[in-house]
């Protein structure tokens, strides 16, 4: 998914001295601060930490009471969402006026009306809310499934996504990969005749991408050829 | 378009919030007409008729729709009206139009998260007025179970939003002036959160800050109020008043002074009230956490909070009783648990203060639950003499009250402890060779000389007992000592006094009392049990058994009375003097106790 990021941190820690004897689990449970809240220094939420502490040695540090800073490096896996990036999550919860989803069981997102292509059509269908793709019936979003969006804007205090679901290739991430292939080679011939159409070459897709990518060509040449004959 | 007049519409609740939001977007651009009636429709919250209700839950399911719109800034005053909003004035219809509006806010925009979650969280006590009006339980529990799904919905949708509950929660506590049942009820809320869906994420710190509430309230009560004044009788007498009759004209004068006379007048205050219905409150929260399982999760959260808080709080005098019951819901582990942690903390921990403390509650606890096997009773003794008899045998010096204080109070911990379990002991064969092997008399007769320094009246009793048992073998104390403190036990328990604590004295909040009372040991139970010739072991048991320490046959009573009254001008006799904090003989008094047990709020009596 995109957003995601991994990076290697060069940190200091500085305990109480107090910790003295239990430095690793206080190191542990400072870095655990970081969790979940954004941090501009690195760039992004931090999801995760892998820390490896560089040597036994700490500096002393003075102050209103003496701390002692440990050196360390630490992977971080950061999460850091930018403008029309894809991102995925399950939806919580669908209203006739928005859909709200989660993304990586931390972040809210939520996709309002106005944001929401005039494909899809909200209904009620047998007590449960959905959203149909007025075109593809199968294409659906319920409460449950994964819904893939663009990102509008990220909220970096609270975490909250703002979404759209303008752009053509998202939506209902189950109906979305089993029909990929039919839809992107449609597409790419509807793009031959739309030159001027550069938003598909900015998604980056999943890993069908490639395999796709040379059916396709293999697909076009043969229908070139085709056509010529 | 023009801005629809709000009494003439007609169109459908679909099409309203299309109108909200342009109106949204015209309020933005300076054309308020519209937007401005519907913040007047929100606010309205007296005498409302039927339409206005309909009226005002049909607007707030159009700015439901229109949510999206909302910007923190430019609609100020719209957001201000929705926030100002109390579930306790409305109906269930509003409320849930309300409630649903505040879910569709805080999933739309992250700014609106924390006020959303504040002003649930101020709707967990009502205005002041229903307090006055007594409405009935069914308006609570449909405003608070409303509430409730709330939170839990919002926490769905926003999954970080129990992080920004947890400090609204805290630091939405209300105070310690506050009158009673705002608090009480605030608190009855925090730990619906703690036992609820939430339970995992915001539940320690609901914990955590009600024992520190409980601590807060507990300071308040000043220790003065409590200690017994210039009575014939001691505090410690209530406790054979509740069996005894009383046989002469001397008792009589004084048998308004029972403990639950006592009890009364000491809760006319206001603190102490307010303490006695919050605790009784966590008892039952406890009871249902036992019920369900999760006391022992719940336990180590407290017992953390009771390590950081009420050890380390001056003296604390009632909230400890906290842990008191959550250890009869379950001795084997809850109760064993505390003890351990008590054990460690005296021997294991740095400060010399705490360690003393920490003894101290040990001394008490073992002494008092009835609920503690004695065997265990017996382990934890052990602990504490094995560190003891360590300690005095690297230190070989004299007497020494200040710097070797925690061996002191180590002392005297066990000799209370035995006071009031030695007959138990015995009884137990295998139990009699364990204290036996403990060799206590050689570290009472140790140079350091523990049994000058600790409290005499319990040194006196165990030594009287010790002897009466034929336990070891130990001199008598120096005759010349009838006070309460002699010149080096005021010394070992330093200004804090920390020699005369003990926390698990009969508590004096009369509803917490009901809770204790079936779990607790009397001194008069153990009175009882050895002051019949020729105690046989079951008398011993039967005497621990009975309900309230009352099984004790009438002639006892005279006994006992006339070993009290013996000296009752002087500070009281020392069996007395065993169970209950004694009185505070500091130079204060001037040698004599204030004359009556005065309220806090009336500081005259000194």
């Amino acid at each position: 998914m995109a957003g995601l990021e991994e990076c290697e941190a060069n940190l200091i820690v500085y305990l109480h001295p107090s910790k003295e004897n239990c430095a690793r689990d206080a190191i542990l449970s400072e870095l655990s601060t970081l969790l979940f809240t954004y941090n501009e220094t690195v760039g992004g939420v931090v999801l995760a930490y892998d820390p490896s502490i560089l040597s036994n040695l700490a500096k002393i540090v003075p102050g209103t009471f003496p701390c002692f800073g440990v050196q360390l490096k630490a992977k971080l896996l950061l999460f850091n969402p930018k403008p029309d990036m894809v991102l995925e999550g399950e939806v919580v919860k669908l209203t006739p006026n928005s859909i709200h989803a989660v993304v990586l069981g931390f972040s809210s997102a939520v996709i309002a009306d106005d944001d929401i292509r005039d494909e899809f059509k909200y209904k009620i269908k047998g007590g449960e809310e959905v959203y149909v793709s007025r075109t593809h019936r199968k294409h659906k979003i319920k409460v449950g499934t994964i819904v893939r969006f663009s990102m509008k804007s990220f909220d970096e205090e609270i975490l909250h996504i703002s979404g759209s679901l303008l752009a053509p290739h998202i939506g209902g991430v189950r109906w979305l990969d089993k029909n990929l292939e039919e839809w992107s080679r449609a597409d790419s011939t509807a793009t031959k005749r739309n030159t001027g159409d550069r938003k598909l070459e900015n998604y980056t897709l999943t890993t069908y991408e490639t395999s796709v990518k040379s059916d396709e060509q293999i697909e076009k040449s043969k229908k070139k050829r085709r056509q010529h004959t | 378009m023009g801005a629809p007049d709000m009494d003439e519409l007609s169109f459908t609740d679909s099409q309203l919030h299309f109108y909200v939001k342009d109106a949204l977007k015209a309020a933005i651009q300076g054309d308020c007409d519209f937007y401005n009636q519907l913040v007047a429709v929100i606010h309205r919250k007296e005498r409302l008729s039927a339409a206005d209700v309909a009226l005002l839950v049909t607007c707030l399911k159009a700015v439901t729709g229109a949510v999206s719109c909302i910007h923190i800034s430019h609609h100020k005053s719209l957001l201000a009206a929705i926030l100002r909003m109390s579930l306790w004035d409305y109906g269930t219809n509003v409320m849930d139009a309300l409630l649903e509006l505040l879910v569709a806010l805080a999933s739309s925009n992250g700014e609106h998260v924390n006020l959303c979650l504040e002003m649930l969280v101020s709707n967990f006590v009502p205005p002041s007025a229903y307090f006055e009006k007594h409405r009935g339980p069914s308006k609570k529990s449909e405003v608070l179970d409303r509430v409730h799904s709330t939170l839990i919905d919002i926490a769905n949708l926003v999954p970080l939003s129990p992080l920004i509950l947890e400090k609204i929660v805290r630091d939405k506590m209300p105070h310690v002036y506050v009158k009673e049942q705002p608090i009480v009820m605030y608190v009855e809320n925090m730990l619906r959160l703690e036992s609820g869906a939430m339970g995992e994420l915001v539940g320690s710190m609901a914990l955590i800050v009600l024992m520190d509430k409980l601590v807060e309230l507990d300071v308040e009560i000043a220790w003065k109020d409590i200690l017994e004044d210039d009575f014939q009788k001691d505090v410690f007498d209530f406790e054979l008043e509740d069996l005894a009759e009383p046989a002469d004209n001397f008792n009589q004068e004084n048998k308004e002074f029972t403990r639950e006379a006592s009890m009364q007048r000491f809760c006319s205050g206001n603190h102490p009230e307010k303490l006695d219905s919050l605790m009784v409150l966590t008892f039952e929260h406890l009871k249902c956490c036992f019920e369900t399982g999760r006391l022992v999760q719940v336990f180590e959260i407290l017992l953390q909070s009771f390590r950081i808080t009420v050890l380390t709080a001056y003296k604390s005098k009632f909230a400890q009783f906290v842990m008191f019951y959550a250890c009869s819901l379950d001795p084997e582990n809850c109760g064993k648990l505390f003890a351990d942690a008590l054990v460690d903390i005296f021997v294991n921990g740095v400060h010399p203060e705490w360690r003393m403390s920490a003894v101290a509650y040990l001394a008490s606890y073992l002494a008092r639950a009835k609920f503690l096997p004695v065997p265990l009773i017996a382990i934890m003794l052990e602990r504490v003499v094995d560190w003891c008899s360590k300690y005095c045998k690297n230190w070989g010096s004299d007497i020494n009250p200040k710097a070797q204080k925690v061996f002191y109070a180590g002392c005297q911990a066990t000799m209370y402890v035995l006071c009031f379990r030695m007959k138990q002991m015995l009884a137990i064969p295998r139990l009699k060779s364990q204290l036996q092997l403990m060799q206590i008399d050689a570290i009472l007769g140790h140079p350091l000389k523990p049994l000058q320094v600790c409290l005499p009246s319990i040194v006196d009793e165990f030594l009287r007992q010790a002897k009466e048992n034929r336990v070891c073998f130990l001199p008598e104390r120096l005759a010349d000592q009838d006070f309460l403190e002699s010149k080096h036990s005021t010394v070992f328990g330093g200004t804090e006094k920390l020699g005369m604590f003990f926390p698990f004295d009969p508590i004096l909040l009369p509803n917490c009392d009901r809770y204790i009372r079936p779990n607790y040991v009397y001194w008069s139970m153990v009175r009882s049990s050895y002051d019949e010739e020729g105690t046989s072991d079951e008398d011993v048991a039967d005497a621990y058994d009975c309900e309230d320490g009352m099984s004790i046959p009438d002639d006892r009573s005279g006994k006992g009375c006339d070993e009290e009254d013996c000296d009752a001008d002087e500070f009281s006799p020392s069996f007395e003097k065993m169970s209950i904090t004694p009185r505070d003989s500091s130079h204060r008094f001037g040698g004599r106790m204030p004359s009556r047990i005065r309220p806090s709020m009336s500081p005259e009596s000194l």
